[in-house]
């Protein structure tokens, strides 16, 4: 029981990381109708946001304090970042260390106008173009996100650790009546969990209770009547696509602390994402939503030892397998409309 | 000659010259002058041609005639690399069992991932591939590291038993890879008014093998099999209900291109017999996929074109860095020296990704024929300013096609 229920909570961060950037690649492909091979770079992108506030935080100056000698007994050369003076040190401080979570604010404009033009400067010339060309002109994509941030980060994992106050771990076992430290889950992970939550019911009440959603709602269903009405759908899909994107960086983000950020996280996470859409049902929401979290679980139980003793290797494949049967005996997905890309 | 015409004959005649020339062609610059660093004449980079070549070939048969744009190519190449590496460890180090058993097996698992994601098509076909050979990446990484070595990669020891070959040469070191004797590495150099050329053993068996393939797929694109391929890539409903069944072909396609792929890697271990995983991640596949787009799919030369060019570009900004750039922006003023080298630096030496993924982008823009539609565009542009002062009727717009129209 107990490592049963562990293993549920393993599976919920990356879960949680896949739901999002599925969901995303969901709502481009359900109001754009296009195949989005660079979301992941923009997962990535968001997690580089993180890293570049909390360079910008940690901005500082040197000043030389008489007060105080260093081991040689020259005046000791102190470094005050810019946030410590004009916030005081305490206030500095805390920012410093909330930068992560601050990187939220700081990524949700950035992504939006990148999602903005990407899609009025590239994407819009592909959508009578063949799915192929879609495939192939957003991976080019990819890989030009990709080594620009290989270029101006460098190669290796850039370390960004959460704020100190969520360091450790909750321990969930005594909650439920067990054992001390049979059940510990680092705070973060449940942060994120919580936080992936947040933003998925955000977008979904976004399109189910705001005259915005119901337009966008009614486009993805029948996009030349709205357009006849009188609506312009065409820009409404361009803010859909600069949502979609913010959701993607607002995942990237808030992962950085679970994992450092280097330039080709992206593409690791891509092509489970795709998977997962997959699997969830080409252009259905709550399906990319509901596959991100049951695969994200299910490798998780697939790196159980005992599993592993059985199956060798499982853990390592048991997403595609997945993907690969439902593909085969259910097209659609699990919860797909019937007949979108059921070809 | 060979069951082609007189067109395609001329045509195959012309490619066998520029392939077995490729040490004069890629040699233009004599080895004193500034420019001798543009030279592809050296063996690891013509060979590298030679097998990428095949590699897009083979992608081509299933990308350009079918249509079905297969994310998982290079797991077919890392099989074929494994096997030849295995070949080469248990009974000798001549290449010829090695790249048979590359080709046969590649083919046989071609045959199994393909009979798998044939089963759909479009970008659910993509995706299916992807994933397949993801996996394949993924066990070759952990579960199948008996076979495959894991991440040190599989590679020639000193206690292989080589039922047919030796084990160890008598001075003690891995017997080197040969063609019944003829070592793979083994070159013959020859210098000419300052131009060195370097004719190496190992290339021109990898050319060999490529004209061959180059000469069966020719012969596939003129077959009627070949035109049932169009015809799935033209309409495939249309082409089941005349009574056809569009599946045999395209698993017979996808095997095909899958046994070319073996070669390609059975090729890749006998001139370096080595065999790592990585070889089969999606990074690869999307390789051989941008290589045949950037050539142009569905024509018989694009693909090869489109290897050629990125194994050369790669090697050439891969080796330009800050000094070189100063030395060729040198008879700029200072100030504007600086500054166009800080320009150009993001792209070259270690950004080459980075240029060939705006190429690749611009080419999928503005050029979805790729290289040889380019090329196509200027010649007809040139021949039409050229008939414009002699004979106005001729005009292309209104001269029949050769080919019948149809749309995407």
């Amino acid at each position: 029981m107990d490592t049963f229920l562990l293993q549920i909570l393993n599976g919920l961060d990356k879960g949680s990381a896949y739901a999002l950037i599925a969901l995303g690649l969901t709502l481009i492909f359900g109001t754009l109708g296009v195949v989005n091979f660079a979301h992941g770079a923009l997962f990535m992108i968001g997690a580089f946001c993180a890293v570049t506030l909390s360079r910008i935080l940690n901005l500082s100056y040197e000043t030389i304090d008489p007060e105080k000698k260093d081991f040689l007994g020259n005046p000791a050369v102190v470094k005050t970042t810019y946030v410590e003076s004009w916030f005081g040190p305490e206030a500095g401080a805390w920012i410093i260390d909330w930068a992560v979570p601050l990187g939220i604010l700081f990524a949700i404009p950035i992504m939006l106008l990148i999602g903005y033009v990407m899609e009025r400067g590239l994407i819009k010339h592909f959508y009578k173009r063949p799915h192929a060309d879609q495939i192939l002109v957003t991976f080019g994509l990819a890989i030009v996100l990709q080594e620009v941030i290989k270029y101006f980060y460098g190669a290796n994992p850039i370390p960004t650790p959460a704020p100190s106050a969520f360091k450790g771990s909750f321990d969930f076992g005594v909650l439920l009546g067990m054992d001390p430290n049979v059940i510990i889950y680092p705070y973060w992970r449940m942060i994120y969990f919580t936080f992936s939550l947040v933003v998925i019911g955000a977008v979904f009440s976004f399109l189910q209770f705001t005259t915005f959603g119901m337009v966008v709602r009614a486009g993805m269903a029948d996009r030349e009547t709205v357009g006849l009405l009188g609506i312009n759908i065409d820009k409404r899909f361009t803010i859909m696509f600069g949502i979609a994107a913010a959701v993607a960086g607002l995942a990237g983000v808030m992962y950085t602390p679970i994992n450092s950020p280097n330039y080709h996280m992206g593409m690791d996470f891509l092509v489970l994402s795709f998977v997962v859409v997959v699997v969830g049902g080409m252009g259905s929401l709550p399906g990319a939503v509901l596959a991100g979290f049951l695969l994200g679980i299910l490798e998780s139980f697939a790196s159980m030892n005992w599993i592993k003793d059985i199956l060798p290797g499982i853990d390592q494949i048991i997403i595609y397998l997945v993907a690969i049967i439902i593909l085969l005996t259910r097209p659609r997905g699990l919860m797909g409309r019937k007949g979108v890309m059921e070809e | 000659m060979l069951g082609l015409n007189q067109k395609d004959t001329k045509f195959l005649l012309i490619v066998v010259a520029l392939t077995l020339l490729t040490p004069f062609l890629t040699q233009p610059f004599a080895e004193s002058s500034g420019l001798a660093q543009f030279n592809a004449g050296y063996p690891d980079l013509m060979q590298r041609f030679a097998i990428y070549g095949i590699f897009a070939i083979g992608f081509n048969i299933l990308f350009g005639l079918t249509g079905y744009l297969s994310f998982g190519h290079a797991a077919f190449l890392g099989v074929g690399s494994y096997s030849a590496v295995w070949m080469m460890k248990l009974l000798t180090t001549n290449v010829i069992p090695g790249i048979i058993l590359a080709i046969v097996v590649s083919g046989l698992f071609a045959l199994l991932i393909g009979y798998v994601s044939l089963r759909r098509s479009g970008i659910y076909f993509s995706i299916l591939t992807l994933a397949l050979a993801q996996m394949s990446f993924n066990l070759a990484y952990s579960v199948l590291t008996p076979i495959t070595n894991g991440e040190t990669g599989l590679q020639l020891t000193l206690n292989d038993p080589r039922i047919l070959g030796v084990t160890a040469t008598p001075d003690g070191s891995i017997p080197a890879t040969h063609l019944f004797g003829l070592e793979m590495k083994s070159s013959a150099q020859w210098e000419v008014f300052g131009h060195l050329f370097t004719f190496n053993v190992g290339y021109y068996f990898c050319a060999v093998m490529a004209i061959i393939a180059f000469y069966l797929s020719l012969r596939i694109f003129r077959s009627p099999f070949g035109m049932m391929l169009r015809a799935v890539k033209t309409n495939q409903t249309r082409m089941s209900y005349t009574g056809l069944n569009a599946r045999p072909y395209t698993l017979a396609a996808f095997v095909i291109s899958g046994m070319y792929a073996g070669l390609a890697g059975g090729l890749l271990a006998s001139m370096d017999p080595l065999a790592g995983a990585e070889r089969m991640q999606w990074t690869a596949s999307g390789e051989v996929v941008i290589m045949t787009i950037l050539g142009g799919a569905g024509t018989l030369m694009g693909p090869v074109l489109g290897a050629g060019f990125i194994k050369y570009f790669e090697n050439i900004f891969s080796k330009i860095n800050d000094g070189v750039l100063h030395g060729w922006f040198a008879f700029l003023p200072d100030g504007l020296e600086d500054f166009v080298v800080f320009l150009i630096h993001p792209f070259v030496g270690k950004g080459w990704h980075l240029t060939l993924g705006l190429l690749f982008m611009l080419v999928v823009t503005f050029l979805p024929g790729g290289l040889m539609e380019g090329g196509n565009r200027i010649s007809r542009w040139y021949k039409n300013r050229r008939n414009k002062g002699t004979d106005t009727d001729e005009g292309t717009p209104h001269a029949p096609k050769s080919t019948p129209h149809v749309a995407e």
